[in-house]
């Protein structure tokens, strides 16, 4: 189904950058790594439209642009509604021959606001109209550009400005909204997961999920070391250990079909080699006050709770955990 | 010609960029700067690919990683990924 795609950390170096330096993203920003890593991944000319957030707003400062591909901003909640006129318009504009290029690939970008909160509706009818793009959800885990307001993928326990950890409330109370299994519970020919630190299968993902004839949804974990109150250098070793405690297991679903990733499966196969998310927790700023006696029963919880989420994404992908041993 | 010295109603409409970000240095943000030990440094290239500037690139007439410290924000994450540990931040 998928081409073979052939490439060493040489090849990807070597390519020019698609998004370029310059920018005004923090410094450790994870989205931006995630971005430069992406537009190295594209097959050929490709046209990026994205949702109001962070990315946009750092690349495209007037009369600066970071972006060497033809880009569009638009609002908050129409990133794939966007995608989906470009890609109609290639079309009609392919057969009345006005285009001469063969293919131009569609990728949307989104942060984690403009696709689990504000821009849900659009991605859906999108989806479900099946029109050919790829769209991409940079997730930092909260509105970081407007100042570290909580969205549906904030993770449970993490204070944000609306959801401040204090005397009254241990940080946000509720859960993070599994918006890739939403994503495959449409019926979409591709869906995947992907962690900044396992660069290579996060561009085979990208390759993938251009190459494939429909729509494709990619969840790329990004972190914002300014809004998770972690050391900027931080960033991708973060990436890794989200992986590692399984708080964000990478996976791809071809065809509604789950399956695991190989950096997960390593998690799967041997379970000694998962780490505890109190590793990913205390690194990071907005997860400090787990670690006071007042609400040191939250860290049980979710640690219980990503355990929960795990095996039933286990039981998807078919795998059978060797009984405990050791 | 620069943004100030053009009129609203010369400027490309539904306010298009026209100049490319690398024309603005990011470079002096930064508290930190990389410096790498030639020795120790493998050319495994997982910096390169890590930086979210951009700010180290691989020149292959060189065979070698140059820093283009004009972009480098000093965040740290070449010195903190690299596998032999030859980066090191050092204060400006």
């Amino acid at each position: 189904m998928f081409s073979e795609w052939k490439f060493t950390a040489k090849d990807i170096a070597e390519k020019p950058d698609l998004f370029l330096s310059g920018h005004r993203a923090c410094a450790g920003c994870g989205p931006a790594t995630v971005l430069r890593l992406i537009m190295k991944a594209v097959r050929g000319p490709t046209i990026v439209t994205n949702a109001t957030g962070c990315m946009e707003v750092v690349a495209s400062i007037y009369p600066y642009t970071s972006w060497a591909t033809p880009w569009l901003h638009t609002a908050f909640e129409t990133a794939a509604a966007n995608a989906a006129g470009i890609e109609t318009a290639l079309k009609i504009m392919k057969k009345k021959s006005k285009i001469k290029q063969e293919q131009i690939d569609v990728i949307a970008l989104a942060g984690d606001g403009g696709t689990y909160d504000i821009g849900i509706q659009a991605l859906s009818g999108a989806v479900e109209r099946g029109h050919d793009f790829l769209f991409v959800l940079y997730d930092n885990e909260a509105y970081m550009n407007t100042g570290i307001q909580r969205s549906g993928g904030t993770p449970l326990g993490a204070s944000t400005t609306t959801s401040p950890a204090g005397t009254a409330i241990p940080g946000k109370l509720e859960h993070k909204k599994p918006i890739a299994d939403i994503m495959v519970a449409h019926g979409m020919p591709y869906v995947a997961t992907a962690s900044p630190y396992y660069w290579r299968d996060l561009l085979v993902k990208v390759r993938r999920g251009i190459e494939v004839n429909g729509p494709a949804f990619l969840h790329v974990f990004a972190p914002c070391p300014r809004g998770w109150r972690s050391d900027p250098a931080k960033s991708i070793e973060l990436s890794r250990l989200a992986v590692e405690t399984c708080i964000f297991p990478l996976w791809e679903a071809v065809n509604s079909e789950y399956q695991l990733s190989a950096p997960s499966k390593v998690m799967a196969l041997s379970p000694q080699k998962k780490k505890l998310v109190k590793e990913y927790l205390q690194v990071q700023g907005r997860f400090r006050h787990l670690f006071t006696p007042k609400y040191e029963k939250m860290l049980g919880d979710i640690q219980r709770i990503t355990d929960e989420r795990w095996q039933r994404l286990l039981k998807k992908c078919g795998i059978t955990q060797p009984a405990k041993t050791a | 010609m620069t943004a100030q010295e053009k009129s609203w109603k010369e400027i490309a409409p539904a306010g298009v960029c026209w100049k490319p970000s690398t024309k603005f240095l990011t470079g002096d943000w930064k508290t930190y700067t990389p410096l790498r030990d030639l020795e120790k440094c493998t050319r495994c290239l997982l910096c390169v690919l890590f930086c979210p500037d951009g700010a180290i690139r691989w020149n292959a007439q060189k065979g070698d990683i140059e820093f283009d410290l004009n972009f480098c924000k000093g965040c740290g994450i070449c010195a903190n990924e690299c596998p032999t540990k030859a980066i090191e931040m050092k204060l400006e």
